[in-house]
């Protein structure tokens, strides 16, 4: 992990070190040498640091006060809401905190994405990302349940149905995630029970996450490999802690803004009613984050099949950078990526748009049409810029644009031989 | 000599695996069951239910098992409806004869089959229930006739106890 042996100024630190080297690991994390021209975009991944511990401290606050059964838990979110000190503050974080995590990380997604931090040497870093990516839905998912509304239950019981959607056992699956013959306490005891469980399963996940990020180091704007540590890097501390420091501030304005000013504008207002076997709300929606993928679920007329695509949106991800085998990493030096991408990020906003849509009518065209597009960018369109795509000369480091002038072509040619 | 000592051990190796992967098996067996219905989910297995006050083109619903069944007493029309269709038409084919045994009752489960929301009543463009979730249409016998649920809506197991009475389960 470290180039160099740590060794600890203080006779007790040597003595604790030589047993337990987190000393090190301190020394290593702030000596981290990270590239210099790192942007706001590469912010993200300390406010998911804020955004996790904000949401596992409020969770455990709230879950002082929750009751987790099918007759209470109604009553006793309300009852945070009006009795607990604080209580409001506390769920109202919680809450809007979900959606600021996923606002978070739908930005670090599409800045991998741009900057082409998934491929090779980081392909492991963006498979642990997916799979936290999954987990926080699915944590997000189970802990929309716990409220006991009528969105609550109704959500519940569409997505638990998508699983009676596999051939011959789906229908035993769903009555084994219920635990019953429809969404019920049962349900609702074990989704707390797991909606707890995940968020320290991401925790390790994060951990994970980070440290195969310290084997390759940092990607960077312009996507090239540095030598570390080099005048091209900084170390991350204090330069970058800073700096996520000051992109974390304006992040916490946005989050207060919601907390404090508009609380409810992300949720729906059937939430406030309590859940009803007997009624179905007019127009179920799920959360504003997963409206693209529910977008896609939708847009195909066929139960089984629509799910396999709903599902299939995601699991392409992972396998991204099998399907992108571009040698450049960065859209800077990528023209024709660069304007597919913005394609893409269109196609998911245009996809999360008719998600919260009536699916009828032209809203069902379009999401067909975004559908498949989406599918289109991944399995043809990337695929073949990978090999078509004519890209523009790489700097062969960070200081070069700025401090050598033009770039020789004989030593850009050097370097492509040597990718 | 020697090759026949590795075979023997290969034997044991393969035998304690075997044996540990179905003690395994076994351990993990309970923590996966526990989450199926357990037995107080169902005793509640059956109900019964008063018909006695409900008018000709009256629904009612209630609960069984958590969820809503749809009971309704359908007028000579919606009856002549379900019955005048080509059933090899049909998404899912079933026989308005085979759906309700009483042709004036038909009792189902009144869940989309498609994600399980509760389909609206006297809605649609079949004259029978439109899922307000996803559109699907289903006609005066619960079949499905548009949209992306894939079968009909689930007749349960019931019976008349006597004439004002119907036991669902």
């Amino acid at each position: 992990m470290s180039d160099h042996e740590y060794t600890p100024s203080s006779k007790f630190g040597k003595w604790f070190n030589d047993r337990l080297p987190l000393l090190t690991l301190g020394k290593h994390l702030t000596d981290y040498p990270t590239p210099k021209n790192l942007n706001y975009w590469w912010t993200f991944g300390g406010i998911l640091t804020f955004c996790l511990i904000t949401q596992i401290v409020t969770g455990l606050i709230l879950a002082m006060h929750y009751v987790a059964h099918a007759d209470l838990a109604f009553g006793s979110v309300e009852h945070i809401m009006r009795n607990v000190n604080y209580g409001w503050l506390i769920r109202y974080v919680h809450a809007n905190g979900a959606s600021m995590f996923f606002l978070a990380v739908y930005i670090h997604i599409f800045r991998s994405l741009y900057y082409g931090s998934y491929k090779s040497p980081r392909e492991i870093i963006w498979i642990l990302g997916m799979i936290i990516y999954i987990l926080m839905m699915a944590a997000a998912f189970m802990g929309y349940v716990l409220p006991w509304g009528q969105m609550s239950f109704w959500g519940a019981t569409v997505i638990t149905n998508l699983f009676s959607a596999i051939p011959l056992v789906g229908e035993s699956i769903v009555t084994w995630l219920w635990g019953g013959y429809s969404v019920d306490n049962p349900t609702l005891t074990r989704f707390f029970s797991l909606h707890y469980l995940i968020p320290f399963l991401i925790l390790g996940l994060v951990v994970l996450h980070i440290w195969a990020l310290h084997v390759p180091g940092n990607n960077n704007p312009i996507g090239i490999d540095l030598k570390k540590p080099s005048k091209d890097t900084v170390p991350f501390h204090p330069y970058i802690v800073i700096k996520d420091l000051f992109a974390l501030l304006i992040f916490l304005i946005v989050f207060a803004f919601f907390v404090f000013y508009s609380p409810n504008i992300l949720g729906h207002a059937d939430n406030y009613i309590e859940a009803n076997p007997m009624v179905t709300p007019a127009h179920i929606v799920p959360e504003w984050y997963l409206l693209p993928f529910y977008a896609i679920l939708r847009s195909v007329p066929d139960k089984l099949l629509g799910v396999i695509a709903m599902f299939g949106a995601l699991f392409i991800l992972v396998i991204l950078p099998w399907l992108d085998t571009s040698k450049t990493r960065s859209a800077i030096f990528r023209p024709l990526y660069k304007q597919f991408y913005w394609f893409l990020v269109a196609d998911v906003l245009i996809l999360g748009y008719v998600g919260a849509m009536p699916a009828e009518g032209i809203y069902l065209l379009v999401a067909r049409v975004a559908t498949a597009y989406y599918f289109a960018h991944f399995l043809i369109i990337l695929p073949i810029l990978s090999r078509k795509e004519k890209v523009l000369d790489v700097p062969l480091s960070i200081t070069e644009p700025v401090l050598g002038g033009a770039v020789s072509a004989s030593a850009v040619r050097q370097k492509k031989d040597k990718l | 000599m020697s090759e026949k000592k590795v075979k023997r051990r290969e034997f044991i190796f393969t035998a304690t695996y075997a044996v540990g992967a179905v003690g395994v098996g076994a351990t993990i067996w309970p923590l996966i069951d526990q989450m199926n219905p357990d037995a107080s989910v169902k005793a509640l297995a059956s109900t019964e239910v008063d018909i006695s006050n409900v008018e000709k083109g009256q629904s009612i619903t209630v609960l069984w098992r958590g969820k809503p069944v749809f009971i309704r007493r359908r007028t000579d029309e919606e009856i002549a409806k379900a019955r005048d269709v080509n059933v090899d038409e049909l998404k899912h084919p079933e026989k308005d004869e085979d759906r309700a045994k009483n042709p004036e009752w038909l009792v189902m489960l009144g869940v989309c089959t498609h994600l399980g929301c509760v389909p609206l009543g006297d809605k649609g463009e079949y004259g029978g229930w439109f899922c307000p979730c996803h559109g699907s249409h289903y006609d005066t016998s619960g079949r499905i006739r548009k949209g992306p649920a894939p079968t009909n809506m689930e007749v349960p197991k019931y019976e008349f106890v006597n004439i004002n009475t119907i036991k669902i389960g």
